[in-house]
């Protein structure tokens, strides 16, 4: 029972069959002769497909190695081109509840690269407080390099408001960046509507390939290249593109896009049982993130479980055949306690008891019936086995 | 067996584990994190601590085709092993950080969380023989390979605990024998060295690590009468028996090399003198573990070393004290308070106690 599509999901049949379609094929699309020119269109349908499912522009659309780089791209090459056009704007504004892909660069370009990292506070839900940002920009606005916002958090699927982040920004003439990994595919996402300068979408969160993503950026909106090389991708992103990848990768947004709605819908009604079910069966169980589901992603699920280790859960709920995720990053398989929890308040013992249940377009309600009748006796384990460390053998 | 594997990312475990699996238990390989800090790869011949060996584990559960999982239990090895090692240093002891580990982490944190999810035993590459008598009571023995044997370090784990415990490498005739298995079986850690340093210090630079931690605190060094002969920078850096790293000016009047005899932490001073004076008659322990019941006076030998060898004694109980007296005078040399005295009759563990006090085998005073 795979409960972790957060972290991946399935190949949807059509992007699986446009990349083994694909992947015989020669020809590297910069090459100028018939087997480039035909990769070439591979890679441009790709990008027309992908920009108008996410109401971009096909010239908005440099391809990356997924999602990582291209968080990497929007925080790098942004902070430096408006560093470089103003030696005053070191400020780099990210919520606290970013994607380590965010956040990690963050702290490398305040170590690296003189930025000032400024952490935007959230809410006991995880929603970033716009208050705080508007303070921010009132004292320091013309400090500001950029602002980094996610559209829905991944471990407790809070949705961001990022209309307001935008308008404030908007402003103070501050681009702002949106991680949309998790968004794409469960919300309305339009990157032409939201006001946003840049945006990261991976492939293989939406049923696409991994190793595929790509950072939406605006027209006009200056990027200094982190990828150096053959020039592809405007210059900004070097690397020889792969035609096969990013076709399925758009036919995956594609896809995901256009069954938005009725998935989000019959999802949700599925999380929502899931929600009921583990308070039902686990009464102290607490859902982290928004209560009210219309603000957290459809197929989000995240809760803490008193006096319980997240590995010890997770390694029970993986022998009685339930895969699940603390849904915080790892170092080296080391679960810590997350950054977001404790961003939103939750104190670190409770912390070291979140898991994260994450649906996908495969999920059934045999699956969650299967999580609920595994989790009371694991979690009475799980607790037994949290309070071992102070008790001894006998 | 539902049987937890304890996989250091070493070629020992790895090959325990197969083991174990062959046997036809239930077995989940865990990964202990004893450091948040940890290094990307391995320093020098330090192991277990490293992202590198988190990986290795990890393939070499791969390869068995077991579950992997990795426990921070890193908390609770700062609490009692880290600071332990620190603060017996400090207090002028001489502590085995491994057997803190054996003691605290291993075959306490590990096991009875292991067992409160459900596991029958853990499994470690630890070389010592378990032998289970015709009434059912377990035996902890050395190793086949006498040169490897690692009993001294697992006697302070008590009967209960073994019989919780399965070592798989016990019969093993020798490492070379583990490395052929281990290649044998496809697994990419069978030729990766051997790990010998205290796995938290970095560099294998204990006195830097000790100075990192108490800071300097400059002393004297001082002979049998009380005669300053130079200066110390911390009397935590020095150990019972120690030569270099003295830096006296000055030659002893038989011009024979100076030795530590003790450590004084109440009055930070290091006392020096001659290698007659490091020579043991009579060791004085206290905190002691028994895997069969021990009382008034018995034959047995004593080791008080990893590495060290093991000599005639007599070894007297009572009320949880333990006297052993050398058959041998001056068969040990410098014993210092924290080391762990363990006792054998033959190749079977008797128990483990922690050295209090050691007497000289010359009639000098007791130091």
């Amino acid at each position: 029972m795979y409960l972790d599509h957060a972290a991946t999901t399935p190949m949807l049949p059509e992007a699986a069959r446009v990349l083994a379609e694909q992947l015989v094929r020669t020809g590297n699309p910069s090459s100028l002769h018939a087997s480039g020119r035909a990769a070439r269109r591979v890679v441009e349908e790709a990008r027309e497909g992908l920009a108008a499912a996410l109401g971009a522009r096909p010239s908005e659309v440099l391809w990356t190695s997924g999602g990582t780089e291209a968080d990497n791209l929007a925080i790098k090459g942004m902070f430096w081109s408006r560093r470089n056009q103003d030696g005053r704007r070191r400020r780099l504004l990210v919520s606290a509840v970013e994607h380590h892909a965010v956040l990690d660069p963050a702290f490398w370009m305040a170590e690296h690269a003189g930025a000032e990292l400024v952490l935007l506070p959230v809410d006991a839900d995880g929603i970033v407080e716009v208050d705080a940002l508007h303070d921010e920009l009132e004292r320091n606005g013309d400090q500001v390099a950029l602002v980094s916002v996610m559209w829905a958090n991944n471990e407790v699927g809070t949705l961001q408001p990022l209309d307001d982040v935008v308008t404030l920004a908007r402003r103070y003439g501050i681009p702002v960046h949106a991680d949309a990994v998790q968004a794409v595919g469960q919300v309305p996402v339009d990157f032409g509507a939201s006001g946003l300068d840049a945006m990261t979408v991976s492939g293989h969160k939406v049923g696409g390939p991994g190793g595929a993503g790509a950072l939406l950026a605006r027209r006009g909106l200056d990027l200094t290249p982190v990828l150096h090389g053959g020039g592809q991708e405007r210059g900004v992103r070097s690397g020889t593109l792969d035609a096969a990848l990013l076709a399925s990768f758009a036919t995956a947004v594609e896809q995901a896009v256009a069954g938005r709605e009725g998935f989000a819908a019959w999802v949700g009604a599925l999380r929502d049982s899931l929600v009921a079910g583990v308070q039902d069966v686990v009464p102290d169980a607490v859902l982290r993130g928004p209560q009210d589901t219309a603000r957290r992603l459809p197929a989000n699920a995240h809760f803490t479980f008193p006096g319980c280790e997240g590995d010890s859960l997770l390694y029970l709920l993986d022998s009685a055949g339930i895969e699940a995720s603390t849904g915080s990053a790892c170092q080296a398989g080391v679960p810590r306690p997350s950054h977001v929890l404790l961003a939103m308040g939750v104190d670190e013992l409770a912390a070291r008891g979140a898991l994260r249940f994450s649906l996908g377009h495969p999920s059934t309600a045999a699956d969650v019936d299967a999580l609920l009748a595994a989790l009371p006796g694991v979690v009475d384990r799980a607790r037994a086995a949290g309070l071992a460390t102070v008790g001894s053998v006998t | 067996m539902r049987v937890l594997a304890a996989l250091s990312g070493g070629v020992d475990s790895a090959v325990a584990a197969a083991r174990a699996v062959d046997a036809g238990h239930d077995v989940v390989g865990v990964h202990m994190a004893l450091s948040r800090t940890r290094d990307q790869f391995r320093t020098g011949s330090r192991g277990c601590c490293s992202i590198e060996d988190a990986g290795d584990a990890r393939r070499a559960a791969d390869v068995l085709g077991i579950p992997y999982y990795v426990w921070d239990l890193s908390e609770r090895f700062e609490e009692t092993v880290v600071a332990d090692f620190v603060a017996e240093y400090e207090a002028g002891r001489t502590p085995n950080p491994c057997v803190r580990c054996n003691e605290h982490i291993k075959f306490a944190t590990l096991l009875d969380k292991a067992v409160a999810l459900g596991f029958d035993a853990v499994c470690t590459g630890h070389y010592a023989r378990i032998e289970t008598r015709a009434d059912g009571t377990r035996e902890l023995h050395r190793a086949r390979d006498l040169a490897k044997d690692q009993s001294y370090v697992l006697a302070v784990m008590g009967p209960e605990r073994l019989a919780r415990s399965m070592f798989p490498l016990g019969d093993v005739a020798s490492k070379e024998e583990t490395r052929a298995e281990a290649a044998a079986r496809g697994l990419s850690v069978s030729a990766k060295p051997d790990s010998y340093d205290i796995c938290f210090v970095a560099d294998g630079d204990t006195q830097g690590f000790l100075r990192s931690r108490l800071g300097s605190q400059p002393g004297e060094i001082v002979d049998g009468s009380g005669a300053v002969l130079g200066q110390h920078d911390g009397a935590y850096a020095f150990t019972v028996g120690q030569r270099k790293g003295l830096s006296i000016g000055r030659p002893a009047p038989d011009g024979k090399p100076r030795y530590v005899l003790s450590v004084e932490p109440v009055n930070n001073r290091v006392v020096v003198g001659s290698a007659a004076e490091l020579a043991v008659q009579t060791v004085a322990a206290d905190r002691a573990v028994w895997f069969a019941d021990a009382d008034g006076s018995f034959a047995c030998s004593l080791q008080v070393r990893a590495h060290g060898e093991a000599v005639p004694a007599h070894a007297t109980v009572r009320d949880g004290l333990v006297e052993i007296v050398l058959d041998t005078p001056g068969a040990l040399r410098g014993v210092a308070p924290g080391q762990s005295a363990v006792l054998y009759d033959g190749t079977r563990v008797l128990g483990q106690a922690t050295v209090t006090a050691a007497k000289r085998a010359t009639t000098g005073a007791a130091r």
